[in-house]
Formats: structure tokens, sequence, C-alpha cells
């Protein structure tokens, strides 16, 4: 497990850490030229990787057979939506809805750079519009619809493209009468959104309520990480509250927290397993078992 | 409240503070040489309440925030005390313990029973600490719903009076679910049957506020501030510093006039000229008169009516584009 304390204020402020360290020769200033970048998620074959917490090797196209869970130690490394729709979905088919919708720089908030400039450089930089796709399919002919966060934007901060593609999310959910899974992976509320951003924690949990009214599951599976805003709200209101195994999930990020109390924190804190021993996740569940277990849960709702 | 002997003076609110020690300063020497200053301490009192205005009229946002936090603002055990009648204050979450941070009970307002709940900062450096500086911990959201779920169960309104740095960021509050006690009460809020007030009335700090903060009206009072994240965060984690927290209140557009101006809530509730902590009585007088005439409208209405609103409100809440 990652030993330092990890620094989600950085990804909140949509700096992805990694890419400040290399250098000007190797930073990517738009998208690929011959090649989209959508096509070349696919991890070139022979290109070895680390595992960052036993430091297993293993090449890269084994790690994705693997479902990016290191052989050797079980980490489960971040992924994206597009690897949780595509590990899923049956098939891997499924059809994305309310992806015309993307983040507008309403306030024209800037800090150290635009708001504005900061949504264009990530539209660049990735295939996503915001932190959260949504996608209806079929996990083992069970019929549901899944909202996927992805880290990657803005450290999949909750803004409003997010709070109304979940809107949205249930409103379809109850038109046809599928369960909801929401997937979350954030760093918490958008800054550069403000109170705006503070208001999605009501706007989706009023939704919600609407989701239960309709005697609809809502499942929550929370990975890593989860903080703010996502925990105080949707993230910790399933009628499953689950996640993956190792995930970092709390309320205040353990930097914040450190330095409140001014003391260490002790191993494993705000880790899945820590949440589920105080009672708080249904249970924690393997990536690789994620889909059978599922299907097992939609089957024992329906019949 | 603080006599103008030992009030507490920003920066900003230093030309005041010039004329209270000239008056004072008057006072002294008409005792002593028996001359009569009674027509220039007046005048002095009146250019007091021309000051009051004045400063308040071109207040920065960081000004905004520091006037939220002034050290004699009023808090929510002072407005109870002022508005209502009969308070019976409830203890406990019936669970882990009381949270002094969170306080609560039936009141009194204006001949009717209601809820009322908000987080409570102390006076004084032993009390502040006793307090926790207003933040609570998951205790004290459990049992402001708690407080909430009694309210409903014997049909009598919620006020909350929101006034919170933040929920706190402590190591117990984590094993004891900060993230999930909100959640809950947000979604329990969405849905009460009664009718739900809250107001603003210090600071509004992101999900620490909006724990007790879902309502059918939402109202800030003139000099306060709500929004995600206090200054100060906000600008340690964009600016990678606390020096730009002034730039930081500027941008996140914290003000009552700001967020009314975006629909995010639905009124400012004026205070005394200069702020709240220069008359707890008006201050107190201002507020109950709103909840009072607020609370009639909101009893017209079915309670399904008013649930189903309140989702539509907070519903309609964001700005995107669509694009192909």
């Amino acid at each position: 497990m990652a030993k330092q304390v990890e620094d989600f204020d950085a990804n909140l402020a949509g700096e992805e850490g990694k890419e400040s360290t290399k250098t000007g020769w190797f930073r990517r200033i738009r998208k690929g030229i011959l090649t989209s970048t959508h096509e070349k998620k696919e991890t070139p074959e022979g290109l070895w990787t680390k595992c960052p917490q036993c430091n297993h090797i293993c090449t890269a196209s084994d790690l994705r057979d693997n479902l990016f869970v290191c052989p050797n130690c079980n980490y489960h490394h971040r992924i994206g939506s597009e690897e949780y729709f595509n590990t899923l979905f049956d098939n891997s088919e499924y059809t994305e809805l309310f992806d015309n919708i993307r983040s507008k720089d309403f306030l024209e908030f800037t800090d150290l750079k635009p708001y504005k400039k900061r949504l264009e450089e990530t539209w660049s930089k990735t295939d996503l519009k915001d932190s959260m796709r949504v996608a209806a399919g079929k996990i083992k002919d069970h019929g549901v619809v899944i909202a996927c966060m992805d880290f990657e934007f803005i450290g999949g901060s909750l803004g409003s493209v997010m709070g109304e593609k979940f809107s949205r999310a249930v409103d379809y959910c109850i038109e046809h009468r599928l369960p909801f899974i929401v997937i979350s992976k954030s760093g918490g509320a958008r800054m550069m959104e403000s109170a705006f951003s503070l208001m999605q924690l009501a706007k989706t949990s009023g939704k919600l309520s609407q989701l239960s009214d309709a005697g609809l599951p809502y499942i929550s599976l929370l990975t890593d990480p989860t903080f703010g805003g996502i925990s105080a709200s949707f993230g910790m209101l399933g009628d499953l509250n689950i996640a993956e195994p190792g995930a970092l999930i709390g309320f205040a990020g353990p930097r914040v927290i450190k330095e409140t109390i001014k003391k260490d924190l002790p191993e494993g804190f705000q880790r899945s397993e820590f949440l589920l021993e105080h009672g708080f996740l249904d249970f924690i569940i393997d990536r690789k078992e994620m889909k059978d277990k599922l299907a097992t849960v939609f089957t024992m709702f329906e019949n | 409240m603080p006599t103008d002997a030992n009030r507490q003076f920003l920066d900003f609110e230093k030309p005041i503070k010039d004329l209270i020690d000239e008056i004072e300063h008057l006072k002294k020497s008409s005792e002593t040489k028996k001359i009569d200053h009674s027509t220039g301490i007046r005048q002095l009192e009146e250019l007091i309440i021309e000051k009051r205005k004045e400063i308040t009229l071109n207040l920065s946002s960081w000004q905004r925030v520091q006037l939220s936090r002034h050290p004699d603002r009023p808090y929510t055990m002072k407005y109870i005390e002022k508005m209502t009648d009969s308070f019976l204050e409830l203890y406990g979450d019936r669970n882990v313990k009381d949270d002094k941070a969170m306080v609560g009970g039936f009141a009194q307002l204006g001949g009717e029973t209601v809820m009322i709940i908000g987080q409570q900062k102390g006076i004084n450096t032993k009390m502040r600490q006793m307090r926790n500086f207003g933040m609570a911990n998951p205790e004290g959201y459990r049992k402001a719903l708690r407080l909430m779920k009694l309210a409903e169960k014997f049909n009598k309104p919620v006020i909350t009076l929101i006034d919170t740095p933040g929920a706190f960021p402590g190591l117990e509050a984590e094993e004891r679910g900060q993230g999930e006690a909100i959640a809950r009460n947000i979604y329990e809020m969405m849905r009460l049957k009664v009718p739900v007030i809250c107001v603003v009335i210090g600071e509004g700090a992101s999900g620490g506020a909006m724990g007790i903060g879902v309502g059918d009206r939402v109202f800030m009072m003139e000099n306060t501030w709500y929004t995600v994240i206090s200054p100060e965060s906000c600008s340690s984690i964009l600016w990678r510093s606390w020096e730009k927290k002034e730039v930081a209140a500027e941008q996140l557009r914290l003000t009552a006039e700001k967020m009314l101006g975006f629909g995010l809530i639905d009124g400012i509730i004026p205070e005394p000229v200069g702020g709240a902590h220069w008359s707890y009585d008006e201050a107190a007088t201002i507020l109950k008169d709103y909840l009072i005439d607020v609370l009639k409208e909101l009893k017209q209405e079915p309670a399904e009516q008013r649930v189903s609103k309140r989702i539509e409100k907070f519903g309609k809440m964001g700005f995107w584009e669509e694009v192909n």
C-alpha cells in the first residue's frame, strides 16, 4: 500500500502529478496526430509495468488481462470508466447516455489558470467531456445503468455536469425500471464551480430519494480514492455500499486530518477494510469477482 | 452583548472605534470638567451610524468573510434566546455522545412550536474549545437528524441556523462516518414532511453547512458566506499558498448577494447597520419576523407538494452546455 500520504488536492487542482515531473520533451501538447487518443487506449504489447505496492513486474497486457489488478499482491490499479464499462457490461456492449453535456465556465473562475483553460486542456488531453460517464447495458442479462467517474478529469471532481448526468441517469432508471450503479473515484467537489458544486450534493440526494420511492436498487461502488462531497452525498447512500480492496475512502483527506490532529495516521486508516470494520460498507469485492457478485445481488433483488 | 467599551474591532472598523473613543473622551471630560458635551456626543453618535453604514456598503468578499467571523457576532444560542420562548434544549444522538458543536430543541416562535437546530461556536477560549469552534462531528449531524425526525413526528416545522467553518476533519470523525452522517442528513432533509427553513447566520462552509442546509427556503444573512470550501483552504489548494485567501474569496463568489444572484438561495436577511454584532436584539427581531412570515407561507402548502418542490428546486441548480 502506498506509504506516503497522498495529496488529492493536487488532483482537484487539475494537476495529475506525474505529468509535471516529465520534462518538456515528453509532455504531450496536443492529441496524437496519427492515432486518435481513443484508439490508443490499448497498451502497447511488451511494455513492462511495475506494481506500486509490491514492485512485481509484469507486462502491461498481462496486467490488462488481469483487469489491472496486480497478479502478485492484488493491488487494484486505478482505471477509468472505459475499463469499468468493458469489464462489467456483457460482451463489453453498452450505450453511452447524455454524453453531450459538458462543463461551462459560468463563473469565469480563475485561480492559477482560468477554469475555462483548464477545461480546454483536459478536453484535449483526454477523450472525456467531464468527470462522469453514464452507460446503459447488461450485467449477466440484468439490465442496468452505470455511472462511472474518471479520475483523470480534474480529479474526478463533482461539478454541475456530474450532478446533471447523475440526475438524468436516475430519471432514465425510473423510466426503464433499471437498477443504478455508481462507481465513485473522486477527490471531492469541484472548487472552480464554487457553491454550484456544493449544491450537487443536495441535487443528487434528492434524485436518489425519487429512485428509492420507485423501489429501484442503487448500488454505490467506491474505488480508490473517494473523498469529500462524494462521500458526503450519494457515495454513502447506496442500498449497498461496496468497495474495491485497499481503496482510500473518507470525508476529509488524510493530509487535512494529519494537519488537524498533528499526529501520524494509523496504518490502514480510511482504507476499504477500515470502513468495513467501522460498519460503513456492506462488503469489499475484488475487481475480478465484481461482475458475478453484482449479478448475484440483482438476482436476489428480483427473485 | 458587548458594551461600547469592550467591543472588538476589525481593521476596517477602525474609524468607528476612533469615534467611540472620542465619545468616551467627551463623556469623561463632561464629568470631570462639568462641561456639557451632549450635542457633540449626539453628533458623534449619528456619525457612528453613518460610518457603520458606509463601511458595509463597500465591503470586499474577504471583508464580508471577516464580518461573518466577527468575535462579537451573535451565535445560534443567542438567536434562540432572543427570538424564542421556552427553549427546551435536547441533547445527544442516542448513539455515541452529545456533540456540543450542534445544539437544538423545541421552542416557541411567535406562539408556535418549532424545532430549532444549529451549529454553536464558543464565546471565549474555553467555550470555543468545548464547542469545537462550531465544527460538528458525525454525532452532531446525527443528533440534528434525530431532532428533525422528532419534529416531523409531531408535525412541527424545522428551522436550522448555519454557522460553521466546516465539519470536523478528525480521526474519530472518520471512524464514525462523517461523510455518511452528512449524506444521510441531506437525504433525509430532502424528504422531511414538515416545512424546513435554513438560515446561514455566519459561516456556511461546505458539506458541514449543507449537513443541516437542505430546506424549502434557504436564506443568508447579509454579512455571511456560503460556498464549497473556506477561502483559506481554497487558496492553499488552488494557489498552493495560504496568502491568496482574499482572491479566493472573490473568485468563490461566496457572498449573500452573489448567491442570491445565482439562484442558489431564496433571500437575504438584512442585519442591523454595520452588522449583526451592533445589536443582537435588532438582528434577532429582523430574523424572527422573516421566519414567522415564511413559515406562514410554507404551511399553506400540502406536505407532498413541499417535498417535491424542494427536490425540484435543488434539481435545477448547476450550469453546463450541451454539445454534439
